[in-house]
């Protein structure tokens, strides 16, 4: 067990919108959410994630993988590391595309890792070999924590079908430039603006965090971090890149996939009601919210957050249990807009039909129409 | 001739001030004070439990360390040299009261707790939510729950647990070596502050049988009092197999002890010694012990069983297989723990701090992914909120208090309980001392100190920026080590101060 680990902190700002019919808009309009809220961050970590960019692969999980020095490790030759992972690749998943992200180098953004792309699916072959009830996700995901875990260098930043995470060291605004996003259509967008006040940033420790085609941006810190850490371990999950953000994508992946907790229920585990609340339910749902608490107590995310989460199907929004971060939603039409500032939705859809805060703990959550996607 | 132990301490009478009233005669259970025109102390007979001084009315008394000098020597202080004139006197074996007393390193000290500046918020829990309810049980890997109508519904019930609003508990001590207004005392306070006592092993007096909701029954060695309707009275059945005072070391309760009370409630006749086994004779090995378990839930209708260990030195393992024998709640006792009565030798130099033992089993239970199988009580040298917290934040569900409790109910350490002699009401069973415990007032005063230590639990949850107990459980990045060994700080999975 390693309990010498250092964590992350930071604060940030966030935005993300959904077109619920499906439509698919370009990363500009999201980097000019984010841009706005500039000074939320400070330029050492921005990210965007998007979903409906690569329907030509929408089959393949879309690997983007990171091969980079990390704090704190020695230092590695990467281009070993690259092999290594390929060839890690190679042997158990089928492998369709391998191929660099395309970036453009500004005087924003004027160093990077190594950054590739690979589109893959599961062998059956290979699964079988795992034994009973093993799903094409979870081999996925212990491929992902593969590579994280025993790969030095090598790190993989988003993993879901038709979807991608860009993240890196810089403010969101050069890291879209960076990635060329404009080029992307996307149905849903997040993006992330991060002020680190422990680290120097790197670009593992960025935002968004993925797995599978979920990703999460987050806003806050994570004060219940060591125990989500420890319960998570105990699933089997390795918290390889030192974020709290991390254990709330794990918590999730933990939650909806393994245990099969309906969505709603899962974010009820993360910023559970009171108990004053609790106790004032009707007997069945009072049981079940005590079930939940006492069996998933620590998964329960405690301190400050507001979270954007982004799948396949939506975009949810939640704040923490008593709301000690910002978080805004408007809708115009069939747009769901969240942000950690109206302004910043405002800078891009000034006509909005209504704006709310939303209450604490209570999620946002809005899912494509049916048939979409 | 005979070699006198040198009395510890010096009892002062000022016979200016002392108006005669004899009172401090009425007060001293240990006989030290006679009447021959003044009072006159025997300081040889004094412990030092202070009743004569909380009780004289002119505040005439004060007692002192004796003065008296034994030349020096680092090698032998002079209580090891008082033990061995003891023993050559008697041929005895050298029994105390209370908890180790000898001056190991506390861990406890050497923790610090985290706190929230600038990147998150510290929470005001005079303003704000602060929960400290806390469930003891055996949780499932997961929960099934569905939607119906929009309305969370659960699909499979979850085993029975018991519901704490602190995560406080009074540590099992029986009726015998408690006195009943004690028991009561403890009853009380926990049905009022929505926590739970032990019975320890005398079983439960009749009159303590509406407490049953807030209540643990234990069934030792000695099974005294256990019957059907014994084990269906509590909310859970605990099973003893040792304590931390005494590892591997049985009980004994004598015979002037067992008075009609006593004897009903333990089920043997009046007069008789009250011998609890070292072990369990149906208890040999771990399936046995798994049998004794499963045996209680079927006579429980599934009730959760505790299994209270002393900490010893493979603690981990022997947690873990409690937990795969189906153990609901595993309950720690440190070496720092109290007791009664037991061999002054064993009580201090046998078993492990309850800090390195807690740590090492939440380890051990998480390594193997079974710590949802069980809850955690740890106990034995629980001082203050503090020592709860921190207990807490290395992996304890709940934390139980023995000493505090006494102490509340006014006992002040002199560690004679073994004599039966108790000054206080607490730990006797002589009527003319029993009735000096008032239990309504003593479970005023259990009350009071829970109160007050959660109060302090919640103003440590809230600068730790979490409102939920949860957070804080297991929750070792929220400790530093400040002057604790590299090894210490391994073993205890805590990060030494400055990193």
């Amino acid at each position: 067990m390693d309990h010498w680990w250092q964590k992350d902190m930071s604060g940030c700002g966030l935005s993300g919108l959904i077109n619920t019919d499906g439509a698919r808009v370009s990363g500009a309009v999201i980097r000019k959410s984010i841009a706005l809220m500039h000074d939320r961050g400070n330029g050492q970590g921005g990210g965007l994630a998007a979903y409906g960019i690569y329907p030509d692969h929408k089959d393949y999980y879309a690997f983007h993988i990171m091969y980079t020095e990390e704090p704190g490790k020695p230092a590695r030759d990467l281009e070993l590391a690259q092999k290594e992972t390929e060839a890690y690749l190679d042997k158990n998943l089928a492998v369709k595309l391998g191929e660099d992200i395309p970036v453009k180098i500004t005087d924003k953004v004027r160093s990077h890792p190594i950054l590739r792309r690979y589109f893959v699916k599961v062998r059956p072959d290979k699964l079988a070999a795992q034994g009973f009830g093993m799903s094409e996700d979870d081999f996925i995901v212990s491929t992902v924590m593969h590579i994280n875990d025993k790969i030095d260098g090598a790190f993989v930043f988003s993993s879901g079908k038709n979807m991608g995470a860009f993240k890196g060291v810089g403010f969101p605004e050069d890291i879209a430039d960076f990635y060329m996003l404009e080029n992307y259509q996307g149905y849903i967008w997040t993006a992330h603006n991060r002020f680190p006040t422990n680290t120097q940033g790197w670009w593992g420790g960025a935002h968004p965090f993925t797995l599978l085609d979920w990703s999460i941006v987050h806003n806050g810190e994570i004060s219940s971090y060591g125990i989500n850490r420890r319960y998570l371990e105990m699933f089997g999950y390795k918290m390889a890149l030192h974020t709290d953000t991390e254990v709330v994508t794990y918590i999730f992946d933990l939650l909806v996939r393994r245990h099969g907790l309906p969505v709603q229920a899962a974010l009820q585990v993360a910023a559970a009601p009171f108990w004053k609340d609790v106790d004032r339910m009707p007997p069945e749902e009072k049981e079940a919210c005590e079930a939940l608490r006492m069996v998933y107590g620590s998964a329960l995310l405690n301190g400050p957050f507001a979270i954007l989460f982004g799948h396949t199907h939506g975009l949810i929004g939640i704040n923490d249990r008593i709301k000690l971060r910002p978080f805004v939603a408007a809708t115009k039409g069939k747009t769901v807009y969240m942000a950690s500032e109206e302004s910043a939705i405002r800078e891009i859809e000034p006509d909005l039909e209504k704006v709310w805060a939303p209450r604490a703990g209570h999620p946002v959550m809005v899912e494509l129409d049916k048939g979409v996607a | 001739m005979n070699i006198v132990n040198p009395p510890e301490f010096r009892v002062k009478v000022d016979q200016e001030k002392c108006r005669k009233c004899k009172r401090c005669l009425q007060s001293c259970s240990f006989g030290v004070y006679e009447f021959h025109d003044r009072v006159i102390p025997d300081n040889n007979k004094c412990v030092a439990c202070n009743r004569c001084v909380q009780t004289c009315p002119e505040d005439a008394i004060t007692i002192n360390e004796s003065p008296n000098v034994y030349k020096d020597h680092p090698n032998w202080n002079l209580q090891l040299r008082k033990n061995v004139w003891k023993q050559a006197e008697t041929g005895g074996v050298l029994l105390t009261g209370m908890g180790n007393n000898l001056p190991y390193p506390i861990v406890f000290d050497g923790l610090v707790v985290d706190a929230c500046q600038v990147t998150n918020p510290s929470i005001d829990p005079l303003r704000e939510p602060m929960e400290l309810r806390t469930f003891l049980g055996r949780k499932p890997d997961k929960v099934s729950v569905e939607y119906v109508n929009g309305k969370l519904r659960l699909k499979e019930k979850l085993p029975p647990q018991i519901r704490l609003e602190t995560p406080i508990i009074f540590a099992p001590m029986s009726f015998g070596a408690l006195s009943l207004n004690a028991h009561k005392a403890l009853a009380m306070a926990a049905k009022d502050s929505g926590t739970v006592y032990g019975t320890g092993e005398g079983g439960l007096h009749a009159d303590l049988l509406e407490y049953g909701p807030w209540t643990i029954v234990q069934c030792a060695s000695g099974r005294f009092g256990v019957h059907s309707e014994y084990l269906n009275s509590g909310v859970a059945v605990e099973i003893k197999i040792g304590q931390g005072a005494k590892p591997g070391i049985g009980g004994h309760l004598p015979g002037e002890k067992i008075g009609q009370e006593i004897s009903k409630t333990r089920m043997i006749p009046i007069g008789t010694d009250a011998l609890s086994p070292a072990p369990h004779h149906d208890i040999y090995s771990i399936e046995d012990l798994r049998q004794l378990i499963y045996a209680i839930k079927e006579a429980t209708n599934y009730k959760p069983v505790s299994v209270k260990i002393a900490c010893v030195h493979n603690v981990a393992a022997i947690a873990s297989g409690i937990v795969r024998a189906g153990a609901d709640i595993v309950y720690l006792d440190g070496f720092k723990g109290g007791t009664g009565a037991a061999p002054t030798m064993i009580r201090d130099h046998v078993g492990i701090p309850i800090e390195l033992a807690l740590a090492a089993v939440d380890d051990q239970l998480r390594k193997e992914g079974i710590r949802n199988q069980a809850s955690i009580v740890a106990a034995g040298g629980i001082r203050s909120s503090a020592d709860v917290v921190k207990a807490i934040a290395l992996g304890a569900d709940a934390c139980a208090i023995g000493t505090a409790a006494l102490l509340a109910l006014g006992c002040s350490l002199c560690q004679k309980c073994y004599t039966g002699n108790c000054a206080w009401g607490i730990c006797t069973q002589k009527p003319e001392l029993t009735r000096r415990l008032d239990p309504e007032w003593g479970a005023m005063r259990l009350k009071n100190l829970l109160r007050g230590w959660s109060h302090e639990i919640k103003e440590f949850l809230g600068a730790l920026g979490v409102n939920s107990v949860e957070s804080l459980r297991g929750s070792r990045e929220r400790l530093r080590g400040v002057g604790l060994d590299a090894q210490t700080l391994e073993i205890l999975g805590v990060k030494p101060a400055g990193r």
